[in-house]
Parts: structure tokens; sequence; C-alpha cells
């Protein structure tokens, strides 16, 4: 990976350091939840995107809160890069009623409607048209936001993205299709399921640009982000970016990897780390000093603490409220 | 009073909200110029534009996604599946995103959308365009559903699903398109949730739904000749159901058939069957509940097949018969 040095327009560089801290808050969030339901201490299901940092990280630079989001089930990236609080997060993923959906939701229904996230999706392309939809909202009431729809390879087989993507090319909405390529669908590496070199590809399918871009470098992903939210915003229409990354761990905490090498998995954590690629880019550029950058990861680690913390120091819903919420 | 037909009262709703809220829009495929497979958004382009009177690609489940999305971002949409049966290629959308949204989230934002659709059987369109499967959605919690058997009804109840801040699958039947009644130019809404007693009787309650109503109403104006008394409620909406008015009917007659197009086996009538007999009408039961419903099969091409597959006048005359004959 090599470091292009040109960030976007509304990226300073003290923001860029504020990215590299929230990209160990995601990393060291993901990390705590896999050892708690190592431990027992959460229930359910959860998918990790420890390795996926720079994606989430990268696009939300570029989004300001009226614009929007729709998230995947390995979401809790995407939450915290477009403002959900870790305490909140994690609240929610041990069923209290301070968390996001009063512990209704789990780790994939993490919803914030006042950051424009409308919801992680536990259907694979769910959140695809619903971006769609969001979209059309903002062209109709003139509201000049753009909804950013988070889906992985897997997704791209689902018919629903490309319903929404041929719909939202023929209106020319302000949404951006943006693909998490972490090279398998639970267990389906991405050559065996899709006879493309490129998910990016596509685009050329419906008619609008499709960009592939180092998605362990938060540079490219920013750049290509940027480049796709002023093309909706003037109201050229939808892109699809496709990211290339790599979740370290499994599918979700039931997964003994069976379908790929432990050398495979090494390379990436040792050669493309996308929180290491950006500290050393912060570095050379002496934006930060190696003393500085320690003292960020353990304060993205004390985040996390903190938010434990606060989860643990909530109530349960109460049961009362077992019914409430149906309807409107 | 003016009298309109049952597709020309859907229409009228629309249009009217549609002139008062400028958050309300409609899609789907081929509601332009083309008026829709059944002509109810004929003229509605002419005087909406296409920007709200928006024709969609053959995309069913992004016309619900869409649907969703806006919905959940300020809009009011009313989306038109041109036959009901293509519901299953909407289905994630309204069963997994529009009908669970609110409780998954904590009880944040709302899904208000209407999704209007085209059902019953009758026009030889065989077995994937005819299917009745509201107990589908009925037994999605999140989702109301609506169906109405009259003009009038039609006109009220749809604004009702307007107006309301949930997912709302509205089954306009495709036979009763042409039915006229009596219909108030002005809007009105009649509330979700509350049965219509069609025709009153003291013998035997007929609970019917949609097309089954009229069916019901005329197998009641036979009976009548041989001096039977017979109760005709229409429920209007399954979702929320008014089963105080179904209760208390039976309570009156003793004697319930329920009679529905959708196949019976696994349909909403075994639902509704089954309140009667846990609520305090079971006392008062002097028969057991008989159903009417479709038989186990597909909707099949042939019209005499097609009149057999479903209850029929006659059909309905005979369980009443059978009913008050038990002992």
């Amino acid at each position: 990976m090599t470091v292009a040095w040109k960030l976007p327009e509304m990226v300073t560089e003290e923001k860029l350091i504020e990215l590299y801290h929230q990209m160990w808050v995601i990393r060291f969030f993901d990390e705590k939840v896999d050892e708690f339901f190592a431990k027992g201490m959460i229930h359910g299901t959860t998918h990790l995107c420890v390795g996926q940092e720079a994606t989430a990280a990268g696009v939300g630079a570029l989004l300001t809160k009226e614009d929007k989001i729709t998230g995947t089930h390995r979401g809790h990236g995407q939450c915290i890069a477009k403002g959900a609080e870790a305490s909140r997060m994690m609240a929610e993923l041990f069923g209290r009623a301070t968390g996001y959906c009063k512990g209704k939701g789990g780790s994939m229904h993490i919803a914030d409607l006042e950051t424009g996230n409308l919801g992680a999706n536990g259907i694979v392309g769910g959140g695809i048209p619903i971006a769609v939809g969001a979209a059309l909202t903002s062209k109709m009431k003139n509201l000049g936001y753009v909804t950013v729809s988070y889906f992985g390879d897997g997704a791209s087989n689902e018919g629903s993205f490309h319903e929404a993507v041929n719909m939202a090319s023929i209106w020319n909405l302000p949404v951006i299709f943006f693909c998490e390529n972490n090279q398998y669908g639970m267990s389906g590496p991405v050559k065996e399921m899709v006879n493309i070199e490129n998910i990016a590809d596509r685009a050329v399918g419906y008619g609008i640009p499709g960009v592939v871009v180092d998605g362990n470098n938060i540079f490219d992903v920013m750049l290509a982000t940027e480049e796709a939210v002023n093309r909706a915003k003037r109201g050229e229409g939808p892109t699809l970016i496709e990211a290339k990354t790599y979740r370290y761990k499994g599918h979700s905490k039931s997964d003994g990897k069976k379908y790929r090498t432990r050398e495979e998995e090494m390379d990436w954590r040792k050669n493309r780390d996308c929180i290491q690629f950006l500290e050393k880019a912060l570095i050379e550029k002496g934006l930060i000093t190696v003393e500085k950058a320690r003292e960020l990861e353990a304060d993205a680690k004390k985040v996390i603490e903190d938010a434990v913390e606060f989860a643990l120091n909530s109530p349960h819903p109460s049961m009362d409220t077992l019914e409430e919420d149906v309807y409107a | 009073m003016r009298e309109i037909t049952y597709l020309e009262a859907v229409r009228e709703a629309m249009s009217q909200e549609m002139r008062i809220n400028e958050d309300v829009f409609i899609m789907g495929e081929d509601i332009g110029v083309y008026g829709g497979a059944f002509g109810v958004t004929r003229g509605m382009i002419e005087e909406f534009g296409p920007e709200r009177v928006r024709i969609t690609p053959i995309s069913e489940a992004a016309i619900a996604g869409a649907s969703v999305g806006a919905a959940m971002t300020g809009m009011r949409p009313i989306m038109e599946l041109q036959f009901s049966d293509f519901i299953t290629i909407a289905m994630d959308q309204l069963v997994n995103q529009a009908a669970k949204n609110r409780y998954m989230f904590g009880g944040k934002g709302k899904v208000p959308m209407v999704v209007r659709t085209p059902s019953g059987s009758g026009t030889g369109a065989a077995a994937q365009h005819t299917q009745s499967l509201e107990a589908w959605v009925a037994h999605v919690p999140g989702l109301k559903v609506v169906q109405p058997s009259t003009a009038y009804d039609a006109k009220g109840l749809l604004k009702a699903a307007m107006d309301d801040d949930n997912p709302v699958v509205f089954y306009e039947h495709k036979l009763l398109y042409k039915a006229s009644g009596e219909v108030p130019e002005e809007q009105y809404s009649i509330p979700l949730g509350v049965a219509d007693v069609k025709r009153e009787g003291t013998d035997v309650t007929i609970v019917a739904t949609a097309i089954m109503v009229h069916k019901a109403l005329e197998a009641a104006a036979e009976l009548e000749k041989e001096g039977i008394s017979v109760e005709v409620i229409d429920p209007r909406t399954l979702v929320p159901l008014d089963t105080e008015t179904i209760i208390k009917s039976v309570k009156k007659t003793g004697k319930c058939i329920v009679v529905h197009e959708a196949v019976k086996f696994g349909g909403f009538g075994g639902e509704i069957a089954s309140i009667i007999a846990e609520s305090e009408a079971f006392d008062y039961l002097d028969a057991p509940i008989r159903r009417l419903g479709a038989l186990w099969i597909p909707m099949p091409y042939h019209p005499e097949m097609e009149k057999a597959a479903i209850p029929q006048v006659p059909d309905i005359i005979q369980a009443v018969k059978d009913t008050v004959a038990f002992r």
C-alpha cells in the first residue's frame, strides 16, 4: 500500500488523527465484544468487523449528520463512524434499557435515526432498497443529503441489490452503494460466488460509475467516497464503490474458519492492516509521534472500557416494555 | 347521494389526499398513462405528474424497499403491487423490514406506508394471479391488514390507511372494482379495527371478508325467504381485528359461519373461529363453528373449476341450513 497524501476537502489533518483514533475505537469495540461472547457474557450472535475499520471510518469522514446510512449485520464500525456512542451500542449488546434499541434489537439492529443511521440489517441485502427510498426522500423534498448503503460481497448476489441499483440509476438518486468486499460471504469465497474480477464491474450493467478501492487504505476510501458524494449532491446519481478488505475474525461467533488458511489471515494482518497503515503514514508525515500513537490507542481502549462499564451499570429493560412499540 | 365504483373510490381517496398532503405519493408498475393493470390510477399522472405518480421498473423488492426507506425518512408512500400474488417478491421488505423496524429499533422511527394490491379470483388468470394470501401478512406483528368490500368502505378505509403511521396492506378485490355504491364526495375516514354489521339477523352469524361479504348477503336474502334470519359481519380489517363486534353477534345468535375466499386450511377463518371459541361466546354456541374457504388446490384456470374452488352462494346457504339444523 502506498500513501497518496491527498485528502478530501472536508478532511483536515486534525480530522485524520481523529479517524485514526476512531479506527482503534472500532477495533477495540469488536475485540471486546468477541471476548465477552467467548466468556458467555453476551448472548445471541454477532458479526465482527475487525480488520475492516478503514471502510467505515473512511466513508463516515465524508458524511454530515444529515446524511444517512443503511448498514449491514457486520455493522458496529459503520454505526460508530456515523456518530453512534460506543457506550449505548455496548449497552444494546448487553441487552440493557440504555441501549440504542432498549435491548430489543441487539447487534444486528442497531439504529440511531438522530445521527442518520437507518439501521443495521440482519437480512443480507435488506438495507439496499431502503437506502434508495431514503435517497428518494432527499430528492423529492429537495433536502440535499446523500445516503450510503453498506453491503458485502455476498449481498451483491441478492436480487435486492440489482433491483435497487437499477432503480436508483434510472431516477438519478443521491445514493452511494458501498460494497465492503471482505472476500467471504460467510464461508463462500467471493471468487467462487461471482464470475467477474470486481463487483464494481456490475455498475456497467446499470449505467453508473463503478470504482474499486483498496479498502484498507483510508485515503483511497475517502477520495472515492468524496467523489461519489459530490456526484450525488450535483444530482448526477449513484455510484458503486467496491472496497477490497478482509475480516480477521470468522463470520460469526461459531465459525471455525475451515474455508481459509491461517497463512492468508496472517498475510492480511501483518502486511495490510488498515490501522497500522494509517499509523505509519501519520508518523512518516510527522503528524504524530510513536508515543502519541500509543497514547491515542490507549485512549481508544479507555473509551471501550468506559462503554463496558456504562453497559454493565445500566438497568435491564422492564418486562412491561415487552409488547411496546410494535405499532407507532 | 351519488354513486361511484369501488375503483373510483380508491382513486378518489388517493387523489384527494395527494392534493392536500405533499408527502403522499404513489409508485408502482405501469401506473402512469397506462393507469395501472386495473386502471385504478388512470388520470393521476396527468394531475400530479411523474414525480408523485412514479412508474417503477418491474422490481417488487425495490418498490417495497424504497417505500420503506422513503417512509422512514418523512414521506408517506403508497405502493401499488400489480397483483397481490407478487407480494412473494416484496416479502422481505414488508415482513423483515417494514413490520419490524420500529420494534427492533426500540420504538424509534415509523414506517407510514400503504401497500395497495388487487387480490382474488374470478378473472381466469389462474394460479399465480388470483390468490388471497392475506393470512400471511396478518400473521406478522407490525403490519396492518385491510380488506374493503364496498366502495364506501374502500374510500374511508384507504384514508385511514394513508393517515396511519404504520405499514398497511390494503387488499382490493378485482371483482369488486366495478361494484358501485353511495360514496360521499368529501374525505372521510373509517377507523381501522371497526367491523361493520352489513345485515342484522338473529339466527346465525356469518363473518365474511371481501367479496364473500356480497355472497353472504345474497345467501342471507335467500334464507330469509325460508324464515332464517342471518346476521352478516364484515370485519373490514383483519389487523387490527374488531373481536368485540364478532363476539357480541355470536352471543346473540349462538351460531357462526366464517367465510373467506382464501384457502380454508391455515386461513384467517381459523383465527376468527378460535377467537370465538376462546371467548365468552363459547358458552352461547348451539352448534360447531363452521369455516368455508377455498379448496386445498392452486387456483385452476377453467372457469367452472375456478368457481368450484371457492365458496359460492349455494355453499353458504347449505352451511347455514346445516348449522341451524344442528342438534
